[in-house]
């Protein structure tokens, strides 16, 4: 009984949570939605200015780390390949590796870090300093001055940094391409064209779309439910975090899930 | 009656009957119940002070007031508007018309002065923005604060920050302000001159106001009426003078500093913290 009992809260909770999250994301997109007719309201400099800390702020850590993942990846499918004297294929295996799903992933993942705990820290900041209060009484929609912008930023910087992630992927990989596997810059380049069809691009964006909606709204949910206090903004800053990296790897499996079941054998 | 001591018609004045009824108001957080029946009402253009020690209830009630608590039960009527009848809308209307003053002056962080005292005209109406510039400084200049526009609010000490709040208050031209311990964390000297700011805009303006605080010497200072709370309810509502001569116990240890009793001893005091009942009680 006991048992059951844990297990129907923590669902109806874990329902809950998510319902929380369904609603802010309804009211952001409402709110971006709202401001396209009506120019002087959006809040187009604070777009600007989360598209530039989301996206260009992200580049340089992201590149490192993605091309570094695309050598490992080439590195590991190597150790099979060469087995079967079939090492040319390691192009192939990076590009569909990365571009379906360890660039969007790693960038979901460094996003999180970089901008998701930064949303939870930044609205959690605000609530504890009564910022959040002082907008709702000054007839301002948090949701709409706050969270919107971020969305904004997040949809539209999410799919460029996941290409941007699979081509210095490509190119991690054609390092040991060129120095292992007989490649050229330009025949691993040729290679990683050829392994890859439109598809494998466009299912890595779709789920780069979804794993920026779920930072965002991750981020600001739990910052803008921080409690009283400094120890609660550090508290939100982590869930924002755990939560973030759990919710994103559920969406990946079910969008791969999805992917799977609707591909032509 | 000369003519130039007759009142002058502010917004405030002009309004019949009081600015503010509150009525059996109940407010609890979950199970805990912290305001207990409160009935008072703010007169249009007087400055009424709440006065209550730490837990009992004045913040609630300035929260619930400004709408960021919702009551249990009871009315509050703002304008002639009852807030639980109001649609979203109609709130958004009202808020332009009031302004507060937070306790930390909740200022944004990531804008300047000048842009947080822009920020409601800039939302809220269709003024250009050399008009808005001009309406920030003069906002500012109201408040002692002229040429602080473009510093941050951390660059800005507490009671700068507090009178950049009032600024950010008055963007709007509200009728009614409402402050949460406007002099609380500061040194007697800066509390006097946000004192002296509090009575400036009220004789300047003629603004309703409604100041939270726990600080006896400015409460005396600027208040037209005292609502005194403890512990959720009202033990005492008049001018100054009235809680001056008031004889009610709660009253005349708030006012004269008077610790309570059952802990005036150090056990008591052990045994409070303990969760034990003090032996008194017993």
């Amino acid at each position: 009984m006991l048992i059951t009992q844990t297990i129907g809260s923590a669902t109806i909770d874990a329902l809950s949570y998510i319902g929380g999250l369904a609603r802010l994301a309804a009211r952001a997109t409402r709110a971006l939605f709202m401001d396209m007719f009506s120019p002087r309201r959006l809040a187009y400099g604070r777009a600007v200015h989360q598209s530039v800390a989301v996206g260009i702020g992200a580049l340089p850590i992201l590149s490192l780390i993605s091309f570094f993942i695309g050598t490992i990846l080439a590195l590991q499918a190597a150790y099979e390949l060469r087995k079967f004297g079939a090492l040319q294929f390691v192009a192939s295996a990076v590009a569909i590796s990365v571009s379906r799903e360890l660039g969007p992933l790693m960038t979901a993942i460094l996003v999180i870090g970089r901008s998701g705990s930064s949303f939870a820290a930044e609205l959690g900041t605000m609530k504890v300093n009564e910022e959040i209060d002082a907008m709702e009484t000054m007839a301002l929609d948090p949701i709409r001055f706050l969270v919107a912008p971020k969305l904004f930023a997040m949809l539209l910087m999410m799919p460029c940094l996941a290409i941007w992630a699979d081509f210095m992927g490509f190119l991690g990989g054609s390092v040991f391409g060129i120095i292992a596997a007989g490649f050229t810059l330009k025949t691993y380049f040729i290679a990683t064209m050829d392994a890859l069809i439109l598809r494998d691009v466009v299912t890595g964006l779709i789920k780069s779309v979804m794993f920026g909606l779920v930072i965002t709204t991750v981020g600001c949910q739990e910052g803008l439910r921080t409690g009283l206090g400094a120890e609660e903004v550090g508290r939100s800053t982590t869930s924002a975090v755990v939560k973030s990296i759990f919710l994103v790897v559920m969406v990946d499996l079910v969008f791969t899930a999805l992917f799977y079941i609707n591909a032509k054998p | 009656m000369p003519n130039d001591q007759a009142p002058k018609p502010t917004p405030s004045n002009v309004m019949h009957g009081p600015a503010i009824s509150i009525r059996n108001l109940h407010v609890a957080y979950g199970e805990r119940e912290i305001l207990h029946g409160v009935t008072f009402d703010v007169p249009a253009g007087e400055t009424v002070v709440i006065l209550g020690g730490s837990g009992s209830g004045k913040s609630t009630l300035l929260r619930t007031l400004v709408g960021l608590e919702s009551p249990t039960s009871g009315e509050i009527i703002v304008r002639g508007k009852n807030l639980q009848q109001l649609s979203p809308a109609e709130w958004r209307e009202l808020r332009q018309h009031i302004g507060i003053s937070f306790q930390s002056g909740a200022l944004f962080g990531s804008m300047t002065v000048g842009e947080n005292v822009a920020l409601p005209l800039n939302e809220h109406t269709d003024l250009d923005p050399a008009t808005i510039e001009i309406m920030v400084r003069l906002k500012l200049n109201e408040v002692g604060l002229d040429g602080y526009e473009n510093y941050m609010p951390a660059q800005l000490s507490g009671g700068m920050k507090k009178r950049a709040a009032v600024a950010r208050a008055m963007a709007m031209d509200p009728e009614i302000l409402f402050f949460d311990e406007p002099s609380a964390g500061l040194d007697p000297i800066i509390a006097a001159g946000i004192d002296a700011l509090l009575l400036k805009l009220k004789e300047a303006f003629g603004i309703t106001m409604i100041v939270v605080t726990h600080e006896l010497a400015s409460a005396f200072l600027i208040a037209d009426r005292m609502v005194l709370l403890d512990k959720g309810r009202i033990v005492a509502n008049g001018t100054p003078a009235d809680l001056q001569a008031s004889a009610q116990p709660r009253v005349r240890q708030f006012l004269d500093r008077v610790a309570e009793p059952e802990l005036s001893q150090e056990i008591d005091y052990l045994q409070m913290l303990t969760g034990e009942v003090p032996r008194e009680r017993q």
